[in-house]
């Protein structure tokens, strides 16, 4: 095999801390967890690294893949192309090969040969006999199947350059409690280690160098922190139904609950957790205890939203507080269920029949859907309404690097116009739709609260000022137009977008969500082109006043997202009435998450003479 | 006659209960349902029944779904807050509802095409949670908002009054819920005040799902002679299991019983359920029998009608998960927040 490394080896380009290994595998195979740790160990010599799982909608048997980019300016995007390829996949490893760049490398299990037809001349071969050294090193099949994965780590360590140290502290960390496991684990990784240090020159031109871009930062994926996010932001009910890639966020609200949510005294549980029949008796559970005063949330996706749109209305026009987690895959119907999308932007922002608008929140980081969560229950009961926070898979199901999660100990919950009995006793007449303050937010009070004051009847039939059933179509109206003031007042409790320079330049980006993962990078490279454009990220809907000035301020804003439709550009039209002429659509929706170098392009592409590009000072 | 306003004025001297609440407290906006319909029995009935035994009114919520049986909650006790929700979903906002305070009496008010057609899986899984709460169903056979349409507790062969018969079997809500595991179930009528009473005082009473069918007629659209939910069809095929009296806790027991044809239930708060003249000397802890008594009528072309089933030993959700004694609304960012200390600890996990 070592033939194979010397005979076909060509000059391979030195990468320093910017490259993208990528791990093709079989699912439930165990490779999870050891890719995992591949990336792990990288952030923890303090280089900047993404990882993405590109996984099938299945349990066992078929591909999947873990793609790692490393970026030392901290690109936390996808990358294309493949520097160097961990073929582990009999069924996909043509494509594979294929797709790694020339000089790249493809690191293979030697144990059988290779075939012809597998062999190109622009690619460096790293041949390791997995199958052959986990036979002779482990006893049980169960080991030498997943102990490869293991050894493969280990061989990478060795190719890069990971310190293995690192490695091998995680490695007790992971199973702490679990002695037996650690030292096989170790021994794996040494077996890895070794047989390149025995076969090889190494480490590779492709290594890593010790940094500290990431000193302060965690590697964290969005769903854990949006089931923080809840914890902290004081919900009591999580109400689901198993949805990928929604799962885990209530995986991760239980895992913490049972932490952090027991009684110390009683032992007894601040929280709970129904795994309900459907997604309507899920968002159903969380309205009925919304309207009853505690804070409550359901988590799904695409499918699973469309279940709740009647639900949305009643809550829309009863007004009663909700959070739901939209953690949005590829639509439409089933769709790619393992792969990410932005598509649910019209479904959601006026989400069920009649006239009815719904809140929306955009997190981009782990850190965000930490603190939009949060926010969201603060926001929903500030409003009245609806507040769904629009995560995807891309966000909700890798790890990211972010800064740590932070909370204000002076924080106090703000559960918004809810009326004590002591206040019901100091009026005269409690109408549950009045405006009393002119923002259109009316005062709620939870059932219970006095013997004789204050009760109401909450319906999704139209209603008065009093909550009482009406069919008088002005007093109908007068209700509708109420609620549409409460959402402009919206505006002032909603996260305002992030603008990089309002009207530096002609040319401007508009974009939300993990679209932000290729954004500097964008800027960069256009940069270098004498290419500059003004950016705005957008935090939330209803949009801010702030968007609608900064496409007037431009000549040209590029509308970026990840659907077919441009339906941010849409929501925009509508919303901002902004001109169709001084908008432009870059779209990605093929399930993977959008490049930095397909924005590119499409910008270059779009620009008819490199007049229009330069840039202009304002 | 939803145009009339009904009146405020009460006699000084009006009967008020423990609490010291008249009749009067207890009763809701004017009812728009149509003169004579059975919903509107119910609705005096709970009124009665809550009066009776000083229920705080505003220690109730009332939920219901939508049809002419959800409107019911407005009829009754105005001084609780009501939601009518959407159409079969009902369940699902009463369970959160109870999660989110289990200090508060739930009322829910749901029909047969709101529990047995379009909300007949949220009504499975409410009876499998064990939520605390008295679960009606106003039953008349038929879709009365939409007009007449047989709905799924219609019997095989029953007509309507356009003279659709139906060709399916029924759907039998007391031993469907039976069967998933409610804790207290019961039939009765609109029409027979002396049963329903006693009934709902006990279901709400109960502690954990408890379930009464009330046979309802549309005096409308499905009260012909060939309808088995019309009035004629129950009263002549309606049969008592037992007669029921309820003796709300620290209250004397009054009535005598002939000795040996009596079964006295003492509800978890000391209240007490009397049965009386029970045929066959009916056992209403007994699930199997329960169902084979219903299975039996029913092939006979009668309704059994009472405390059907009963069993106190069962938790209700609360207790299944082992929740906190404090009410989840009335918990604070004292209760609830981990604080930034613990943030920090959590942060060190994911670095």
């Amino acid at each position: 095999m070592s033939d194979l490394v010397h005979s076909t080896k060509i000059k391979a380009m030195p990468k320093v801390n910017d490259f993208v290994v990528k791990f093709a595998n079989v699912n439930g195979s165990g490779s999870a967890s050891a890719n995992n740790m591949f990336a792990k160990a990288i952030f923890r010599m303090g280089i900047p690294v993404s990882p993405h799982n590109i996984f099938p909608s299945n349990i066992q048997g078929l591909p999947t893949w873990y793609e790692v980019r490393i970026s030392e300016d901290n690109y936390l995007g996808r990358r294309e192309g493949v520097d160097l390829m961990v073929a582990m996949n009999e069924q996909t490893i043509k494509a594979d090969i294929q797709s790694v760049v020339p000089g790249g490398y493809v690191l293979f299990d030697s144990s059988k040969a290779l075939a012809n037809d597998l062999i190109r001349d622009n690619v460096n071969y790293l041949p390791l006999p997995l199958k052959d050294i986990c036979l002779r090193e482990f006893e049980k099949p169960a080991q030498r199947q997943l102990f490869k994965n293991i050894v493969y780590v280990g061989a990478l360590a060795a190719f890069l350059n990971i310190n293995f140290k690192v490695l091998t502290e995680m490695v007790s960390e992971q199973f702490r409690g679990k002695e037996k496991l650690i030292l096989p684990n170790i021994h794996a990784l040494e077996l890895g280690q070794k047989y390149v240090n025995e076969n090889f020159e190494y480490p590779l031109p492709l290594q890593l160098k010790k940094s500290n871009k990431t000193a302060g930062k965690i590697l964290i994926d969005g769903n854990t922190a949006v089931g923080l996010g809840c914890v902290y932001g004081g919900a009591t009910i999580a109400s689901w139904y198993p949805l990928t890639p929604s799962t885990s966020v209530v995986d991760s609200f239980g895992k913490y609950c049972n932490r952090l949510r027991i009684d110390p005294g009683s032992g007894k549980k601040k929280f709970s957790i129904i795994q309900a029949e459907d997604e309507l008796a899920a968002i159903g559970i969380a309205i009925g205890a919304g309207w009853n005063g505690a804070r409550a949330f359901t988590a799904s996706s695409g499918p699973g939203v469309s279940l709740m749109q009647e639900f949305l209305g009643l809550a829309y026009f009863s007004e009663v507080p909700v959070v739901l987690f939209n953690i949005q895959r590829v639509g439409p119907s089933t769709g790619m269920p393992t792969r990410t999308q932005q598509g649910d932007l019209f479904s959601c922002a006026y989400a069920s029949h009649g006239d009815t608008k719904q809140i929306l929140l955009f997190p981009s980081t782990p850190k965000e859907c930490f603190e939009f969560a949060a926010d969201a229950f603060d926001i929903s009961d500030r409003l009245q309404t609806p507040v769904i926070v629009m995560s995807d898979l891309e966000l909700g199901m890798n790890e990211q690097i972010c800064d740590q999660l932070s909370w204000d100990d002076s924080r106090v919950y703000d559960r918004g116009k809810v009326l004590s009995a002591e206040q019901l006793e100091e009026i005269e007449k409690f109408g549950r739709y009045q405006d009393i303050d002119g923002d259109g937010i009316p005062y709620r009070t939870y059932p219970g609260t006095h013997p004789h004051k204050g009760s109401y009847f909450t319906r999704g039939s139209s209603h008065d000022v009093n909550a009482a059933y009406t069919e008088d179509g002005d007093v109908y109206a007068e209700v509708m137009d109420r609620i549409a003031l409460k959402f402009e007042t919206a505006a002032n409790y909603l996260p305002i977008p992030e603008i990089s320079n309002q009207a530096k330049h002609r040319l401007g980006m508009i974009y939300l969500g993990t679209t932000t993962g290729a954004i500097q990078e964008v800027l960069d490279n256009l940069a270098k082109k004498g290419i500059a454009l003004d950016t705005l990220r957008i935090k939330a809907f209803p949009f801010h006043q702030s968007v609608k000035e900064f496409i007037n301020d431009h000549e040209l804003v590029y509308i970026i997202e990840q659907n077919r439709d441009a339906q941010l550009k849409s929501l925009l039209k509508i919303e901002c009435n902004a001109n169709e002429e001084q908008m432009h659509s870059i779209l990605s929706y093929n399930g993977l998450l959008i490049t930095a170098q397909h924005i590119e392009r499409n910008i270059l592409d779009s620009m008819t003479t490199l007049e229009n590009a330069k840039d202009v000072p304002a | 006659m939803s145009y009339i306003t009904k009146p405020k004025f009460q006699y000084p001297g009006l009967e008020t209960n423990d609490v010291g609440l008249s009749r009067r407290d207890y009763e809701g906006t004017l009812t728009t349902l149509c003169g004579g319909c059975g919903h509107d029995s119910i609705s005096a009935a709970i009124i009665q029944a809550a009066a009776e035994m000083s229920l705080e009114p505003h220690k109730v919520a009332k939920i219901s779904g939508i049809g002419c049986s959800s409107k019911i909650p407005s009829y009754f006790l105005s001084k609780a807050h009501g939601f009518n929700s959407v159409h079969g979903r009902m369940p699902s906002v009463a369970t959160g509802a109870n999660i989110a305070n289990k200090d508060l009496h739930y009322v829910g008010i749901s029909g047969d095409g709101d529990s047995a057609s379009i909300g007949l899986g949220q009504f499975c899984h409410i009876v499998r949670r064990r939520i605390n709460m008295l679960y009606i169903v106003a039953n008349n056979g038929t879709y009365g908002l939409t007009k007449g349409q047989l709905s799924a507790t219609a019997d095989l062969g029953s007509k309507t009054k356009t003279g659709e018969e139906s060709l399916y079997d029924n759907i039998d809500m007391a031993n469907l819920a039976i069967e998933l595991g409610a804790s207290f179930v019961a039939r009765s009528f609109s029409g027979d005040k002396q049963q329903l009473i006693p009934l709902l005082q006990a279901g709400l009473t109960h502690k954990g799902f408890a379930f009464i069918d009330i046979i309802s007629p549309c005096v409308t659209f499905n009260n012909t002679d060939s309808s088995t939910h019309g009035y004629k069809n129950t009263w002549e095929n309606y049969i008592a299991l037992s007669q029921v009296d309820f003796v709300p806790m620290r209250k004397e027991i009054t009535t005598k019983y002939e000795a040996g044809k009596e079964k006295e239930i003492t509800l978890h708060d000391g209240s007490v359920i009397h049965l009386h003249k029970t045929g066959n000397n009916y056992d209403p802890y007994d699930k199997e029998n329960a169902q084979h008594h219903i299975n039996q009528h029913k092939k006979e072309g009668k309704i059994a009608t009472g405390l059907l089933y009963i069993n106190q030993s069962t938790s209700d959700l609360h207790e299944l998960q082992d929740t906190v004694d404090k009410p989840f609304n009335r918990l604070t960012n004292h209760d609830l927040c981990p604080g930034s200390e613990v943030l920090d600890d959590i942060n060190e996990t994911f670095s």
